[in-house]
């Protein structure tokens, strides 16, 4: 395997995690903009318990459960403020709460501070990839459980779900934190990849990136945020290679407002995003309700 | 002393804010939508005032404009065209973002149509000016120059002055505006509710813009009010600086006008002095941790009432 498809395909695990940890709180009709803060505290959690202590840190196979648990116990503790908010406060909140933490962060000598934090231990494509293949696995059959149903429930109507006897408070905190664990889990990954972490890898934009891969795959089935992430990720290249092709710099320099475009006429055509639930159906074979009145 | 200069700073700094922090309470008040393009409306105003004012436009730009203007008028053309630049900006936004709020299919996600697209277009935005100028902060040739004035020992800048003042004066006409003339009549009926408002006789599709151009101006005005005080202006001053205004919102309370005002006054204080006190890296941490606190504990803002916003977008 070349070189740069290995990278490229490393970026794809990355991004694939990262919209999964999204994922599953929007699953809920929780719009989370704080991304980076989860990161950020995986990646430093990990790479701290990895390559400090003179060369006396956990190896990688602890230290990154580890960081995604610590970041999961955050999260946890995280969400019950949080998740008194609602809509565009949820927003704001989650968003404050990332840039709190990349501030902190950027001010902690212990990690470098803005100088950035080197990683020791590798972790290539061998160890991401089956990570990866394991969070799809494991969110799909998260939401074809009975805690599955209860989380569409709850995105689509809580009064409803209320009276069907679910725990909404519950639901919301459960998904929030598994969105925490899996960010923290990424942050890890994220370190022990470029064996190089700083926290301006973080910062707004990737945020809302990641909210955009989430929301432009769709939060109604679990593939959504596995298309997203990959549209994200291939379609830049894509349009890079093809700038590179035509020597066309406009293409090559442009391809990111290209893809705000793209983004923009995706929220007016297909607003549920690009895997919806009618899709699925409809490729599978089985008629919808839709279909059959 | 020197605290009292930091003060004095703070506010000054803060009249930038207060300007972005009306666009976006503006916005969410009366479409209760989180206009996230603010920034980038912001940036684009400040860049196109640079490029009129330091040759960003290239030769035949400003030969074209220093045949026909005299000599230090060139700033004027500069005001112009950044306000044409972002209301017709902020206009592209309300054709693609306002008019698929609809709920369709009834679902919770669905009310973050708009704010996506609004994310959308902050990247189209960003990337378009990158293509342009590329990605170095600029230099702004300032046609005020350092000029000020010395109060008893405080250093007060002119243009900081000016900005603060003209800030207030803005949203002190777009007071009057919303409660004394029709048009405020129709778009704080809408701010109720958009059906009512269309079955009492309201052109909502019609009226709707005007919050727009509204925006795209105090975003410009906010820009160039930033490049004129800063003079250094680049692509992501948006994302660094504008974003920041949403916590002086917040403070205020969403939708609130006058505490958009004392929000973005508090946030540029707050900034000031913590720089003065902390240093500059840590700024970040006091203003967010403010507003992540405002938002869990009293979510109104600081002076109370609306609730818009609350369970929808």
């Amino acid at each position: 395997m070349s070189g740069y498809l290995s990278a490229q395909l490393s970026i794809l695990c990355l991004n694939i995690i990262i919209a999964y940890a999204i994922f599953l709180p929007a699953a809920t009709g929780q719009l989370n903009l704080g991304a980076g803060g989860f990161a950020i505290i995986g990646g430093y959690v990990g790479g701290y318990l990895n390559s400090s202590f003179d060369g006396l840190g956990w190896a990688m196979s602890v230290s990154i459960p580890v960081a995604a648990l610590i970041t999961a116990i955050i999260a946890f503790a995280l969400s019950f403020p949080i998740l008194r908010t609602r809509g565009v406060y949820m927003v704001l909140a989650t968003f404050a709460f990332a840039e709190v933490v990349a501030g902190i962060v950027l001010n902690l000598e212990v990690v470098g501070g803005a100088a950035g934090f080197p990683v020791d231990g590798h972790a290539d494509l061998k160890i991401l990839a089956p990570i990866t293949i394991a969070v799809i696995v494991f969110c799909w059959f998260l939401l074809s459980t009975r805690f599955g149903l209860a989380m569409r429930s709850v995105h689509d109507d809580e009064n409803v779900a209320t009276l069907f006897g679910i725990n909404v408070r519950w639901i919301r905190v459960a998904a929030f934190t598994l969105g925490g664990l899996l960010g923290g889990l990424y942050g890890a990954l994220y370190g022990h990849q470029y064996n190089y972490i700083e926290v301006q890898n973080w910062n707004v934009l990737f945020n809302i990136y990641v909210l955009l891969y989430v929301l432009l795959g769709g939060t109604q089935t679990p593939f959504g945020p596995l298309v997203g992430a990959l549209f994200f990720t291939v379609v830049p290249e894509l349009l890079r290679a093809l700038g590179e092709s035509l020597n066309s710099e406009l293409i090559a320099d442009g391809r990111f407002a290209l893809f705000g475009i793209l983004i923009v006429l995706m929220m007016v055509f297909r607003p549920e995003g690009i895997v919806t639930r009618t899709l699925l159906e409809r490729l599978s074979g089985r008629k919808t309700q839709e279909a059959v009145t | 002393m020197l605290l009292m200069q930091q003060i004095v700073n703070g506010i000054m700094l803060g009249g930038v804010y207060v300007m972005v922090a009306v666009a976006f309470t503006l916005t969410i008040g009366m479409l209760n939508f989180l206009n996230f393009t603010i920034p980038a409306l912001f940036m684009v105003a400040a860049m196109v005032f640079w490029a009129t004012m330091s040759g960003g436009f290239g030769e035949g730009f400003d030969s074209l404009f220093g045949s026909v203007l005299p000599v230090g008028m060139q700033w004027v053309v500069g005001v112009l065209l950044a306000l044409i630049a972002a209301t017709l900006c902020s206009l592209l936004i309300e054709r693609f973002t306002y008019r698929y709020m609809k709920t369709r299919y009834g679902d919770a996600t669905e009310h973050a149509i708009p704010l996506v697209s609004s994310l959308g277009f902050l990247i189209i935005f960003e990337h378009i000016v990158i293509m342009i100028w590329g990605t170095d902060p600029m230099s702004l040739n300032s046609p005020f120059g350092a000029a000020t004035w010395r109060v008893g020992g405080l250093l007060i800048g002119v243009p900081q002055l000016i900005s603060l003042v003209l800030s207030i004066a803005i949203v002190a006409a777009l007071h009057l505006l919303l409660k004394r003339t029709k048009t405020g009549r129709a778009l704080r009926s809408i701010a109720e509710n958009p059906d009512t408002a269309l079955l009492l006789g309201v052109d909502v599709q019609r009226i709707v813009p005007v919050v727009y151009v509204v925006t795209g101006l105090l975003c410009a005005i906010a820009g160039i009010l930033f490049a004129i005080n800063y003079r250094t202006v680049g692509p992501y001053i948006g994302e660094q600086v504008a974003t920041i205004a949403i916590a002086g919102m917040v403070l205020g309370g969403l939708g609130n006008i006058w505490g958009a005002i004392v929000g973005g006054l508090i946030v540029g204080l707050l900034e000031a002095l913590a720089t003065y006190w902390f240093g500059a890296d840590i700024v970040k941490v006091p203003i967010w941790g403010l507003l992540l606190l405002v938002l869990v504990i009293k979510p109104t803002g600081l002076f109370g009432q609306s609730a818009i916003g609350k369970g929808k977008f």
